[in-house]
Order: C-alpha cells, then structure tokens, then sequence
C-alpha cells in the first residue's frame, strides 16, 4: 500500500519530475513517533502517526527555535487533524499542509511520500 | 491644529493624573480635546502603590502605568521633566520652569502631595530619604548598599512608615520605627490592636520607639547623616533615615494664583471636582474635598471620573462617600483597617476578639440595631479583609450573628462568610471601584480567570488586596452558572488527570491506545500523551522506554536528557544528597572532557554535563554507568534531588545525620514519577543550610527525631513549606512520605506542584493530615503499598537502555545516516564550548535550511 500526500505544486500548472529517495524502512519509524532523515543535503522529519503505513514528511528544521528537532515531538491531532509538536517550544504543525496551528503565519515545507514494499521513499525536488 | 478643540492641560502624570486621560481617552470624547500632558517625574505615570515592589523587580518597567509611546499613540502630548511653575488665570496659560508657555481652555491639576519631612536639624544631610518616588527608592537602595550601611531609621510608624521600615529590613538593614503617637498606626488602629501589632512587629527584627519623635539628625563629621536623636533625649546611631511623617498635598502653584484652599491645605474642589476657578479642576491627593485631603488612590480615581463625567458632559456625576479602607501590604503582618473602625456612628456596638497567643486582634464596628456592619480593625489576621470591607460598603443586613464574622476559623475553612451573602452593589475592589455586579456580568459574559477579569473590570489591577475575593466570587458564580469549571485534560479526554488516574487504577489500563479507546477519542497530543505515560508510570512502573509508550514520552524522556535550546541534550547523573567521592569527581570529569562537554554544578548539588548530541547519549552514559552512576531523571517529572547539608558528619552543630537520611531518602523514591517534578532536602540542624523548608518535603533534625514540612516551593512564585508533622522517628517519617506522594500522584493536577496542590487541597493541612496521619479515608495501606511496589520495581532507566539493542537504535539524529547534527556548532565561552546562537551560525543554518525557509516563514496575507 502507498500513501501519498498532497502538496501544492511548486508552481501552478507546473509538473515537476520528482527524485524518489529511498529514506528508511516503515518499521524504522516507530508507530506515533518520527524520526529524521538526511537526504540531499536536508534534514526531514519523517513521522508515521500510527499502526498504518501512512507516512508524512516535513522540514526537521523548526523556525521557531531555529533548531533542526521537529521528528522529536510528539505526535497527535487536534480536532481531528494529525500534527507533530515541536519539542522545543510546543507550537503544532500540521503533517498534510505543514502550517503551524499556533501561528498560521508559518509552515513549514512539506514533501511528498510514498511506501514501496515497506520502504518509505520521500520525492524531492531536483 | 485642529479647530474648535478644546486645549485641556493635565498637570501632573501621577495615578490619578494618568487615570483622567486614559478615562478621557476611553470616554470616547477624547477626539474633543487637545490634551498635553505635564509631569514634573522624569518617569511617565507608574503604580506608586506597589512602588515598595521596586526593590523586587530592580528597575522601574514592571511599575509603568504610561509611556510616552503610549500617550502619542493616543494623540496626548506628554512633556516630562519640567513641572508647571506657575499659572496665569487672566490670560489662562501656563509657564513650566524650563520656559515652556502653553494656553490652556481648561486646566486639570493632579499633582499629588509630597511626603511632610519635619522642619529638624540635619533633615537634609545625605542620607536622609522620603519614600515617594522610584527615584527615592533608588537612592535609598543605593545608600543601603553602600558598605557603610547598617542601620536604618524610619520617622513615622504610619502604614507607609511601616512599608518603608519593610523595605529597609529586605535591604539587609537593622531596622528602627520611630512614632511620636503612642502607638504603631495610630490613624487606622485603636491602642489594643496596635499592642498586639508591635509585638508582631518587632517579632520580625524591627525595632519599635513610640511616643517619642526625632528633635535632631546627627551627622558625622562629613556632614552625613549618623544617627537620630530624640526628644526624650535619647540617640539612635543610623546610616539612613527615612522620612515618613505624612503628605502634604502639592498645592503651591495653585496657592500663588489665588485658587481658594481648603482649611487644611489642598486645593478646594466641589462635589464635581471644580475648583474656585470654573475652568480649572483639582483631583486626587492634591484636592480638598468637604474641608480634608485624601492620601488613597481610590478616592482620586473617582475625581478622575468625575471630572471626565463634567467635561464630556457625561451623566452628572458628584464625588460620593470615599471608603478610607487599608491594608498593610507588606511586613508579613496582615493589618486592616476599614469603615468606621473606631465605632464613632451613634450607638455603635463593638465587638472584639483578641487572641495574644496567636497575636490576633479583632474589632469589628455594628450599628445601633446590629444590623449592619459598620467598620473594623484587623490585626494579624486580614483574611477575611475584602468580604468584611464589601459588606460595609453594601451596607447590606448582616447575613449572620455578627460573632461569626470574626470566630477563628475552624481549621481550613474560610473565614467569615460566601460571597454569595454579599449584594451586587458591594464593592469589591475600593481602588478602582467595581462592585460586585460588574464583576458578575464580566463573569457571565466569559471573563473565566481572575486575569480575565482584572483585565476587563480593572478590579484587582491596583493595591491588589481585592484579588482573593475576585478569585472566590469567580469560583461561586462559575458554580451557581453551573459552568462546571473544565477541568478536561484536553480535546481527547473529557476528564481531570484525577479522574484518568482512577480509571487506570480501577481498570488495570496498562496502555494510552487503552485508554483513549476506553475514557477518550482521537490520537492523543503533546498535552494528555506525557500525562497519561506519568500516570502509567505511577501506577505500574513499566519501563518509560517499552515500545508502546515510546509515542507518549516528551523528547527529554524518551532520550532520557534534557534538550537544550539548539537540540543536543544535558547529562545529570544522580548524586544522591550531594555526597560525591574524589573518583567520582575524576570520572565526571574525565568523560565530559572527553565528549568535549561543559560543565556546571547545578542548583541542586549536582553536575550537568552539556552540549550532547543524541548519539552520544548511549557512549556517555556507558561510561558513566559503568563508573557507578545512574539516572538522575533530571529529565523527568519525578523525584530529581534530595538536597542535603553535612549535618552531624562534619558539622559542630548538627544533631543527625542529614547526609545519611537524605541519602536513604533519595534513593527510595529515585525515579518515582508523580504529576510534577518533586524535591526534597534535608537538614542537621534548625540552621537549615539544605533549606529544607523550600522543597516540596523538606526533613530539619531535631534532638528528638525529625520534622517535616510539605509543600514548598522555590522558582516563579516561591513558597515556605508548612511544618507537618514533628519530631518523628526515622521510619514513621518514611511512612508518612510514602502517604504524603503517593495521595499528592492520586489528586494532583497535571503539572501542578505540591504547593499549589496543597493551596487548593480542600481542608488543606489538616485535611491533610486526617488522610494520611489519622486514615480518615482508609487508604493508607493502599498508599503505602502502592509506594512499595514503585520503590520495589525501580530500575535505572539508562542502564535499562543500554542493555536493550531495540532502545539503543533509537538514539540516533538520522534514521539513514550516522552522520550528527550538522547545525549543531559550538563556541568557547569563558574556557568551555557553548551552543551558538543562531545569529552567530546564520549562514550555515541558511545554507541548511535551504530556500524553503522562505517558505517556512511565509506571511499569513499569502
Ligand atoms: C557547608 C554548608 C552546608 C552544606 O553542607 O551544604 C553550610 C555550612 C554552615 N552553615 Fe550554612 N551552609 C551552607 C549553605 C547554606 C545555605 C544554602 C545556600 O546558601 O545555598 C543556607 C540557606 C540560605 C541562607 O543563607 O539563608 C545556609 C544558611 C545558614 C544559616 C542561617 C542563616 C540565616 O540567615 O538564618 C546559618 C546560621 C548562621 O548564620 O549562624 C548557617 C551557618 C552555617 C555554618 C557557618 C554553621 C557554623 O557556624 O558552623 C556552617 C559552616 C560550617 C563550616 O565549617 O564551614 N548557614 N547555609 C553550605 C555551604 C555552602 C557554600 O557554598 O559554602
Ligand atoms: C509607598 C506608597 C504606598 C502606597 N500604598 C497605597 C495603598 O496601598 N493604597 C492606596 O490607595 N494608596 C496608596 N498610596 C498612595 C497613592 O500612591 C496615592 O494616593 C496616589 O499615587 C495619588 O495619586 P496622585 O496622582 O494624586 O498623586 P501622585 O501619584 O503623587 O502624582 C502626582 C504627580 O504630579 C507631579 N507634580 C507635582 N507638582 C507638579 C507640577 N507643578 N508640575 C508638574 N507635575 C507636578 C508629581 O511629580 C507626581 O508625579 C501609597 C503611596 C506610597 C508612596
Ligand atoms: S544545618 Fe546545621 S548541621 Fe547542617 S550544616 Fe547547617 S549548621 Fe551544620
Ligand atoms: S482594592 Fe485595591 S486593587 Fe482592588
């Protein structure tokens, strides 16, 4: 099973041929937990908010420290939503968009994935 | 220059000066005026009624009522420094001693009072000090520290003369009063009470001279001032004196342009606050209202409002009654005076209650047909202050026998009687005058913390001593609306921590995906996820690290070391009550040169290693285990040090030994986690070295046994803990603490200390005490077991870590790579390396986050 995410292209109406990374295996990724990964030179917050397969990639980088820590929060919803909080200073972000819950004038950048026979492989941007 | 606006001078930027404009500017007419402001302070409008807080905060920000941005922002021209040297009626203007000339239409004049220093010789030698402005408080703290400092005079044992004495005392001074009444407080409190308050008062290391005043301060021979001699002959040697013999109100430039003043000074000013002058008004100390001056802020806020009211031509208002109600703020000594406390009203009763044992007084005042309250004095006890005042001011029938009013409470309950008794005139904040009413529909309208309601009412925002009943009306109106104070933990659990703990106990709930299912709905977040591993942890002890409750552990707790601001972590291994050995020490130091880590002892006895990447957590504490160490769970919530002074090991004066028992003590409840972080200390002796008395348990030797107090608490809101239990043997003392944590892990709230889990333990100490000394709920047993089977199941975390392959994977920065941070980049700083601040690495963290960081902060507008 795959699961990707949405995310708004780059540029509207813009197609953009993504590089699939092999990151890690699912299991890697403890169940309502994340961990990072260092791919292309970034640091990306993989978090697998439950049992499934399901995976989101974010940016590890959290703007309000300035700390590249956002895979060691806590993992959870609000109102339904899942998001991660960062362990520094506690602001909420949203796993599908990446918009902080607490101060909608940031995000952070999201990257697509998707789970190939247990692997979870994130799509970056050449 | 906008045409047809009235130019209105406010002259002073006091309290009262500063309430005016900001009424003027909320009355919604402030467009209507062209208003300057001028104050003669080099400060705009700070709170001068907590100007003795000064001392606590060191600078004067925390006391501002007014800046100048403020004011501009608001269209108010504010001149500062330059006080108003004269006023010309006939061409109405004004000049300021530096020059300025302004024309005024109307004139406010707010310019307060200054402290009456007596006409005595030496008065102005350096060294002598009023107690009026933030600038007196400065010199005065100044003086205090010079190294010449040692003893302070007060002249005037007035509320504010004891304020000050307080002030010199917290400086480190030895502390005089000197009254020419015969008693302390001679205008609030009647010669009983004001006994029973000197003796409270020199309990406290201040020394009292009453009936005698100062003829003359002496000077050495640079001519500063050196001691006071009085009257009846006697000196007094003093590196400070302070001046504190009243207020005389500011009336000189209105005396020098003929306004008519009152018979004892003041500006004249009639029931609408205008002075002999119709274009010009008087408000606050310096007005002269029905032949008399007010020193209280209150009265002056209601000119303010008064003349607000005349010049927009608001509803007609007339200045009423003025409550002259006070309250000691300070000293330690609750005093309060209220109403007509002297029972001058015709056929007043008086009733009192005098206590000299416990060093209470009460007095309260009824009238003729008992009735209704009239006044009262309150001497060591003012709890019951601010219901007392209310019900004076409401004037409402007593609600009970008046005896009740001032009966010593019975343990833990609140004394005198529920708010519910008092009507919606009542006043409950006198300074700013808000009754009851406004409060309520602050309440019904949503205002659901006192904070709130401070903001929305202004009740509470001045002398403060209004605040307890704001708290208690809240708590009754919250209760009658039925708006069940919401106590949910968060969005996934509609109940208390309380209410969770039971449920896992009760139904063996050993997992969180256990307990949402069962008691609450979605996926849990940061809030009740650490919550519910703590409550897990109290009841079953299951290693914090097991898989299934890795998702619930806060970053400190599942890397077992607490994050620091750039993301690497400290190390604090345990050093039970402080006792270290020489090969211990080398070791420490060993492994954190080795790791290139900083060191520090830390506030409580111990060592922090700093500066720790993830991956180096493993190795470090490999090495640190194996030298004998163990968690320190400085990380978690739960039992972090017993502090401990030498005690009868090394010291002449100890009478147990504090090591041993603080040892012991530590290393039974090491690990235990409880709602918040817990701490203790032991002492040898009453000197109390390992402040014992500021811990959440706190254990002093006695000849006898050991004493213990619980619920203290240092950080932001400090509190001494109370004396619980005395002169115990070493295993009831045990026993008790074992009942003491475990009842605290059952009933606390989340993150809620001891001590504010105690303040708010309905019954308090006593209660307390019949649950866990007298077994009034038959838990004991329980307690005492379920404690057993914690101490019984202890395991050191790390070790327990590093013996598990699985948990050692995980401590690790990249799931893919064993590469660390890479943003992580110290810098030396005083010889060891610390973490660089992001300006300092802006352009490697640039380089990392790449082009999305734009992206990253992108405006909401977008
Ligand atoms: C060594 C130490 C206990 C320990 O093992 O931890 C200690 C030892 C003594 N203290 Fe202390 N105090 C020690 C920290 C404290 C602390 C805690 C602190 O400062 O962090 C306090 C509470 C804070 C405070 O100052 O109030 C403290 C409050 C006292 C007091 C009570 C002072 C008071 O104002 O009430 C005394 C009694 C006194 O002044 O006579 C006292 C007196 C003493 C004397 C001088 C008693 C004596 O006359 O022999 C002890 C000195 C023994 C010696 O031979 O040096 N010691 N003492 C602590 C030394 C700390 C240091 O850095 O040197
Ligand atoms: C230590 C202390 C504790 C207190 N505690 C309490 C309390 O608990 N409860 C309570 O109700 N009250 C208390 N008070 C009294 C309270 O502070 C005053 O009642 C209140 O500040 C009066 O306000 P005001 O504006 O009339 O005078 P002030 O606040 O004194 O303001 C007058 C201002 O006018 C300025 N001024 C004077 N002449 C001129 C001039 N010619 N030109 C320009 N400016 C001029 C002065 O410099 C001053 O800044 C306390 C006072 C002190 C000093
Ligand atoms: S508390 Fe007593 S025994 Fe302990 S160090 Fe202080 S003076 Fe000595
Ligand atoms: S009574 Fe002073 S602030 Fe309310």
């Amino acid at each position: 099973m795959s699961v990707a995410l949405q995310i708004e292209p780059a540029a509207p109406g813009l197609a953009v041929e993504l590089d699939w990374r092999d990151a890690c295996a699912v299991a890697d990724i403890p169940a309502g937990c994340g961990v990072a990964a260092l791919l292309c030179g970034r640091q990306i917050a993989l978090v697998r908010p439950g049992e499934a397969e399901t995976v989101f990639a974010l940016s590890n980088y959290d703007p309000f420290s300035e700390a590249f820590v956002i895979a060691r929060g806590i993992v959870g919803d609000r109102a339904g939503r899942p998001k991660i909080a960062s362990p520094i200073y506690k602001q909420s972000f949203d796993l599908e968009t990446g918009r902080c819950l607490d101060d909608p004038s940031v995000r952070l950048p999201v990257y697509p994935v998707r789970v190939r026979d247990g692997r979870v492989e994130v799509g970056m941007r050449p | 220059m906008a045409q047809g606006r009235k130019r209105l001078l406010v002259v002073g930027n006091g309290m009262v000066g500063h309430r005016f404009v900001e009424s003027l500017g909320s009355s919604g007419q402030g467009q209507d005026f062209e208003v300057t402001v001028l104050g003669e302070e080099s400060r705009a409008a700070y709170d001068r009624v907590n100007l003795s807080k000064f001392f606590e905060g060191g600078d004067g920000e925390t006391l501002a009522l007014a800046s100048p941005e403020k004011y501009a922002r608001a269209g108010v021209r504010l001149v500062l420094g330059d006080p108003v040297a004269s006023v010309d009626r006939q061409a109405k203007r004004i000049q300021t001693r530096a020059g300025l000339v302004l024309d005024y239409d109307q004139l406010v004049l707010a310019t307060g009072s200054s402290p009456f220093v007596p006409p005595i010789e030496g008065r102005d030698a350096p060294g002598c000090f009023v107690y009026r402005t933030i600038e007196d408080l400065e010199a005065i703290g100044a003086a205090a520290s010079s190294a010449s400092a040692n003893v302070g005079a007060v002249i005037g044992g007035g509320l504010l003369g004891l304020e000050a004495a307080n002030a010199l005392r917290n400086l480190g001074l030895e502390t005089h009063v000197v009254e020419i009444s015969p008693r302390l407080m001679p205008v609030q409190v009647d010669e009983m009470g004001s006994a029973i308050l000197r003796r409270r008062i020199e309990a406290l290391g201040v020394a009292v001279h009453v009936g005698t005043s100062a003829k003359r301060i002496l000077t050495d021979d640079d001519g500063r001032a050196a001691g006071v001699q009085f009257t009846d002959g006697g000196e007094l040697r003093a590196s400070l004196v302070v001046f504190s013999a009243g207020i005389r109100p500011h009336d000189e430039i209105a005396r020098a342009c003929g306004l008519t003043l009152g018979p004892r000074g003041g500006i004249e000013v009639d029931a609408r606050c205008r002075t002999s002058d119709p274009d010009i008004f008087a408000i606050g100390e310096c007005a002269s209202w029905d032949g008399r001056t007010y020193g209280l802020v209150a009265p002056g806020y209601q000119m303010a409002e008064v003349v607000v009211a005349a010049l927009t031509g608001g509803a007609a208002r007339q200045l009423g009654h003025f409550d002259m109600s006070t309250k000691l703020k300070l000293l330690g000594v609750d005093v309060a005076s209220f109403g007509d406390a002297f029972g001058l009203e015709a056929g007043a009763h008086t009733l009192c209650l005098i206590d000299n044992v416990a060093g209470v007084y009460k007095q309260l005042v009824v009238s003729a047909d008992k009735a209704r309250l009239l006044g009262g004095i309150l001497v060591g006890d003012a709890s019951a202050y601010g219901q007392l005042v209310a019900m004076v001011q409401s004037k409402a029938t007593l609600p009970m026998k008046v005896e009740g009013l001032i009966a010593p409470p019975s343990d833990g309950a609140p004394a005198g009687f529920g708010v519910d008794a008092l009507p919606a005139t009542a006043t409950i904040c006198s300074c700013n005058n808000v009754d009851k009413g406004t409060i309520c529909q602050a309440i019904a309208g949503g205002a659901h913390a006192v904070g709130a309601l401070k903001g929305c009412t202004k009740a509470g925002t001045s002398c403060g001593s209004c605040v307890p009943l704001l708290g208690d009306l809240l708590k009754a109106e919250l209760k009658r609306a039925g708006v069940a104070v919401n106590h949910d933990l968060c969005e996934h659990f509609p109940c208390s921590r309380q209410d969770l703990y039971q449920l896992v106990r009760l139904h063996q709930i050993k997992t969180f995906d256990a307990l949402v299912e069962r008691h609450g709905r979605g996926r849990g977040c940061e809030i009740c996820k650490p919550a519910v591993a703590s409550i897990l942890a109290s009841a079953w002890n299951e290693p914090i690290l097991a898989r299934k409750h890795l998702p619930l552990q806060d970053t400190n707790d599942r890397f077992l070391a607490n994050i620091q601001r750039d993301g690497t972590y400290s190390v604090i291994p345990r050093v039970a009550a402080g006792e270290i050995t020489p090969d211990q020490l080398v070791e420490i130091g060993r492994i954190a040169k080795r790791y290139g880590l900083y060191t520090k002892i830390t506030g409580a006895q111990r060592i922090d290693m700093l500066g720790a990447r993830v991956e180096q957590l493993p190795h470090i504490w490999r090495e640190l285990v194996d030298a004998g160490f163990e968690s320190g769970h400085a990380y978690g919530k739960a039992l972090r040090t017993v502090k401990s002074c030498v005690g009868d090991t090394w010291c002449r004066y100890g009478v147990q030994d504090s090591v041993g028992l603080a040892v012991r003590i530590e290393n039974r409840y090491k690990g235990l986690r409880s709602p918040h972080k817990l701490k203790s200390a032991v002492s040898g002796c009453a000197r109390e070295c390992a402040e014992a008395q500021g811990k959440d348990f706190g254990i002093i030797a006695t000849e006898k046994g050991w004493n213990l107090y619980l619920g203290g608490n240092g950080g932001m809101k400090p509190q001494h803990a109370q004396l619980f239990a005395t002169d115990l043997d070493e295993e009831t003392l045990v026993r008790t603490i074992d009942r003491f944590l475990m009842f605290y892990i059952r009933t606390a709230d989340r993150l809620q200390r001891t001590a504010t889990w105690l303040n708010n333990l309905e019954g308090g100490l006593a209660y307390l005490r019949e649950v866990i000394v007298d077994d009034k709920l038959g838990i004991a047993a329980e307690l005492e077991a379920e404690m057993a089977h914690i101490v019984g199941s202890y395991r050191c975390e790390w070790k327990d870590a590093l013996e598990d392959p699985q948990k050692l994977a995980r401590f690790r920065t990249f799931v893919n790579s064993p590469a660390p941070d890479p943003s992580v980049a110290f810098v030396p700083e005083r010889g060891q390396p610390r973490p660089a601040h992001p300006h300092e690495k802006r352009e490697l963290l640039d380089r990392l986050v790449g082009p999305e960081r734009d992206d990253g902060r992108e405006k909401s507008a977008a």
